[in-house]
């Protein structure tokens, strides 16, 4: 079964560099990725989540504005049917480590900083994935 | 001369065979194929045939001089220090005055303002679209109340500011301009920097509201504007740096700037103004990013390229020809593994910078892969300016560099790629560099450039072919639980409510003949400046008035190349 | 989630049990089948629009102008696109959503309920769709989307794949439409209903305008021949006689010519639906896609079955002559 993947910039800040280049090279490793493009608002990014059924939904913002639009993002999922506890929530950018528990207490499952490999990013969502699913069910 | 060329030649064929063939098979690195961060391949060692083809006189010369290649005045830094900006600000701009006379008690000699992303999109903080994002990247700015607080105490005739803006960039240099009246600072004192250079957002930075040509059009006007009522403000800073953060090689940096640049002098000469008289209010801004020598041949030619451009322009006054440019450390080099590592990269960048030549130099934090600066942090990116400066010893002398074979070498082969893509935007529109532009933006050209270079580099990354200290390779267990700069949730509150209550209290009927005035320039094809110097004064928001601007021109959304 | 479930979600507008249905049918889960069939008595009412061109003419843009006037019109729309998959990985880079129109327009298309976008990867088959897109149009048809726009993937390819599914198909061009030979090769003119040039404030539209025109009063007088010819394809034949291709300019990213578009697509559906074309179309469709899906069933049948022969060291000849005589037979 394909791995489809959400890619999504979320809020005003214009930095995709990072959303680019993951959304490559998740490409090359075989996943079907869906790119939102920039400035989307969090019920848009849910919208989109839902609708394209990802198995998991990637989130980069390096605008300091994580929280709130993260913990939204993933409240409107629910609120459009979908269910967050199903799919693997992953955040990248420049996140403070204070904020990791209040990512991670709103459903986040993975929070990567500047400069993880992408390989590691990978890894994790392969590696994650299956038990999610599973607990989900 | 020939004698002892043919003398130099034959001791280099002496020295390859019998000297540097038996270390080769002894070299113990991985690398083979050295070559710099920009994929240029070097050579293991530099003599004067590298330079054979440069002359001295036309390419190098003497600072101060055409074509500037070792400096813009003669004396340098003897003369004058580069300005120490740190770009800065967060919260309400009592957060962020608070933090900037801080920053010039300790030394610092120019400001530079970090807005928020609702201010740099032109949304006022009661948008919905702003909401969670008031104040947490910069300073939130709605109408002029807000600059008047931003600048209480800081007299405009001492210290230059430096303002990160680009669509907003008018409404903000008629905000300034108005404090300055306030201060009754005479208007040929009021010193600074509007960005104002949206060609890169398209490229690269992506804080774009209008489409392309309204957008030129509002900067061209600004120019025309601020030739007039401001000049000794620079009006624009024609911006490498994002096109670098964006992923590009040192290469594309340069060429899209210059060809940046290029369109933008043409566009103002098509409206008819002077040259001579924009020329020493335009300004640049570059990347400083790890490879040392990369960057300081890319600066110097910069410098060399954009004389040669404006004296075929037709630009009469030496003046006109200088590149005078800001630097800041490679942003995107920042890891947030092992974060005081940071400090020695951004040492390196500034060294850079200054080998390089700069006007004016920021350093970056070494926490700012985590959050916005701490006041620690700041504190030791200045520093590290000011050991430069005072401990090092490298201010004393002009274009220290000048005459090293490699450095020399490199500055030209990098002016040759850069002229290789700046004809070949050129041709993209029919030998109209605004065409070239233009057309790039609207078929992807320099998104597609970009990206694919990042892609490169990211690679490199992943295969250990380029090694990140820290990243892959030296990588330790850390607790990475580093006093961050938190910025206050109430902001948010706080800012709406002074906005609705600068509502309130302003005289609203002024205020909508003066939009309804911006409209009308919108539409007639009028200088829209005069109208939105009015605006600002009658308290019209940052929102308001790019509000008028969408409504008549539209918005736009970029094709993404992925 | 069971049959049943699914069924009635989807024939009640649930959102999510739709997006779950649309996974299920592409990933070929077990229960795809079913569902489909359950289904198929409520498809039938939706117009299905294909759209496709090369890369870089504009499709994604012509797709969101298209619904946000279709939306005008009251009409609920679904949206397919596909983009390729790599034939190495199997990953693939969707990026056609992005182009919908979201935060800062007053209607948003992201959030309109009446809205339903769906990006596929190509996953190995040629033609411009998915081996499941035309199942997945089926899905959003039994979810009473009225309009449904499949977006090919236009890598200048043959893209015949969009007449398997589509009732019209749109070809969209522009002006510098590389050489006029590559036009002919992918096989545009005789798949497209309506072509549009998009673009048209760049140089050149005349000229492209002008040659589309002409091929196609070619390609008529062509058609004219073939109806006295008696075993000329019949339902193809009518439509083709009383369908003049139209040729339409548009600027999509400013919104002009969108209306006209939107016009000539309803008029092409009220002459399909005149005189039972349409219904041929569709009947023919189904026989198609009804050959596929037990050829495709065998197909899986036979792996399974001589699965050790296929190991073998005999020549694939004799194999082959083994196979096809037992199968036949029972």
């Amino acid at each position: 079964m394909k791995i489809r993947v959400l890619v999504a910039k979320v809020g005003l800040d214009g930095h995709d560099r990072g959303a680019k280049v993951l959304a490559r090279f998740l490409r090359d490793a075989g996943f079907e990725v869906i790119y939102t493009g920039l400035h989307r608002t969090p019920q848009e990014v849910a919208r989109a989540a839902v609708d394209e059924d990802v198995d998991v939904v990637g989130v980069s913002l390096l605008s300091g504005a994580h929280i709130p639009l993260v913990p939204r993002i993933i409240q409107y999922i629910r609120e459009y049917g979908g269910n967050p506890d199903e799919m693997l929530i992953v955040v990248g950018g420049t996140i403070p480590h204070d904020d990791f528990p209040k990512l991670r207490d709103a459903g986040v499952d993975g929070i990567f900083i500047p400069g993880t490999p992408i390989s590691e990013i990978i890894k994790f969502i392969k590696e994650k994935l299956p038990e999610k699913k599973k607990g989900g069910k | 001369m020939g004698e002892l060329t043919e003398k130099i030649r034959e001791k280099k064929r002496e020295w390859e065979k019998e000297c540097l063939e038996p270390w080769l098979s002894k070299c113990e690195r991985e690398v083979k194929n050295f070559e710099t961060l920009s994929g240029i391949e070097i050579s293991n060692v530099y003599d004067p045939f590298d330079i054979e083809h440069l002359d001295f006189l036309r390419d190098i010369g003497y600072p101060g001089e055409f074509p500037f290649t070792r400096g813009v005045y003669p004396t340098m830094y003897r003369g004058r220090l580069w300005t120490m900006r740190l770009f800065s600000g967060f919260g309400t701009a009592e957060d962020t005055n608070r933090r900037w006379k801080m920053l010039l008690e300790e030394g610092e000699t120019g400001l530079s303002t970090a807005f928020d992303f609702p201010t740099l999109m032109g949304l006022d903080s009661d948008d919905p679209l702003a909401d969670g994002e008031v104040g947490k990247c910069g300073v939130a700015i709605d109408t002029l109340k807000d600059f008047e607080i931003l600048f209480d105490g800081i007299p405009l005739n001492k210290v230059s500011t430096s303002f990160t803006i680009n669509p907003p960039a008018g409404i903000i240099l008629a905000m300034y301009t108005a404090i300055g009246d306030m201060q009754k600072v005479p208007r040929d004192k009021v010193r600074g920097t509007i960005q104002n250079d949206m060609f890169k957002e398209f490229h690269a930075q992506n804080t774009i509201v209008l489409p392309p040509e309204p957008s030129l059009k509002i900067i061209v006007d600004i120019f025309e504007w601020g030739i007039k009522n401001v000049p000794k403000f620079n009006l624009i800073s024609i911006s490498g740096y994002h096109i670098r953060e964006a992923g590009s090689t040192a290469v594309q940096e340069l060429a899209f700037t210059i060809a940046d640049g290029m369109a933008y002098v043409e566009a103002a000469m098509e409206r008819g103004i002077d040259i001579d008289k924009l020329a020493p209010q335009l300004s640049f801004f570059f990347n400083a990013h790890n490879d040392f020598f990369e960057e300081i041949a890319k600066f110097r030619a910069s410098r060399r390229m954009w004389a040669k451009i404006m004296k075929d322009y037709g630009a009469k006054d030496p003046r006109s020809w200088w590149m005078k440019f800001h630097v800041q450390t490679a942003g995107c080099s920042l890891t947030a593994q092992q974060p005081l590592n940071n400090i020695v990269r951004v040492t390196i960048q500034a060294l850079a910078a200054v080998l390089g030549g700069c006007q004016s130099l920021h350093t970056n934090s070494f926490d700012e892969a985590w959050a916005l600066p701490s006041e620690e942090a700041v504190r030791v990116a200045l520093r590290t300016q000011q050991l430069i400066a005072y401990e090092s010893g490298v201010a004393n002398v002009v274009d220290p560099l000048g005459g090293s074979y490699y450095v020399e070498w490199l500055t030209d082969k990098i002016e040759r790629l850069a002229w290789k893509y700046i004809e070949r935007i050129r041709e993209m529109g029919n030998g109209s560099m605004v065409k070239g532009v233009l057309k790039g933006i609207e078929n992807g050209f320099f998104v597609r450039e970009i990206s694919d270079s990042a892609a490169r580099y990211q690679r490199e990354i992943e295969e250990g072919s380029r090694i990140i200290v820290g990243v892959n390779k030296f990588r330790i267990e850390e607790d990475l639980k580093i006093p961050l700069l938190k910025v206050d949730p109430e902001v948010q509150r706080r800012q709406i409510e002074r906005l609705r209550r600068v509502k309130k209290e302003r005289d609203n009927k002024v205020l909508k003949e003066n939009l309804e005035w911006i409209r009308s320039c919108c539409e007639n094809n009028e200088n829209v400046m005069p109208a939105v110097f009015e605006a600002v004064k009658s308290y019209a928001s940052v929102g308001e008035i790019m509000g008028t601007f969408k409504q008549v021109y539209g918005t736009y959304r970029k094709p993404i190349i992925i | 989630m069971n049959v049943e479930e699914i069924v009635e979600g989807v024939t009640k507008g649930n959102r999510k049990l739709l997006a779950k249905a649309i996974s299920y049918v592409e990933n070929e889960h077990p229960n795809s089948k079913e569902i489909l069939r359950r289904l198929y008595p409520r498809t039938g009412n939706a117009h299905v629009v294909g759209i496709t061109g090369f890369p870089g003419v504009g499709k994604s843009t012509i797709v969101s102008k298209l619904t946000e006037e279709f939306r005008r019109r009251g009409k609920s729309v679904g949206i397919v696109a596909v983009d390729p998959s790599s034939p190495f990985t199997g990953g693939a880079l969707l990026g056609d959503r992005l182009r919908l129109e979201g935060a800062d327009v007053s209607k948003n298309l992201w959030l309109d309920e009446k809205v339903f976008f769906r990006s596929m990867g190509s996953r190995g088959r040629l033609g411009g769709i998915a081996k499941k897109t035309g199942d997945v149009v089926k899905l959003l048809d039994s979810a009473k989307y009225e309009i449904i726009l499949v977006e090919t993937v236009g890598a200048g390819q043959s893209e015949v794949g969009v007449l398997e599914v589509a009732d019209t198909v749109v070809v969209i061009l522009m002006p510098e439409t590389g050489d006029d030979i590559q036009v002919n090769k992918a096989g545009i003119l005789e798949i497209g209903d309506i072509f549009v040039i998009n673009k048209a404030d760049l140089g050149g539209a005349e000229n492209v305008e002008r040659w589309i025109k002409y091929m196609l009063s070619l390609d008529e007088e062509t058609v004219m021949e073939l109806s006295k010819l008696s075993h000329a394809e019949e339902s193809r034949l009518m439509e083709r006689l009383r369908w003049k291709k139209p040729v339409l300019k548009t600027i999509a990213d400013r919104g002009v010519g969108i209306k006209e578009l939107a016009n000539e697509i309803e008029k092409h559906y009220e002459v399909l639906k005149k005189n039972g074309v349409l219904q041929k179309k569709r009947n023919e469709r189904a026989k198609i896609s009804a050959i596929e899906i037990a050829i495709e069933e065998i197909r899986a049948e036979i792996v399974r079955r001589y699965k050790s022969l296929l190991d073998g060291e005999i020549d694939p000849y004799t194999v082959a002559d083994k196979i096809v005589k037992e199968v036949l037979r029972c």
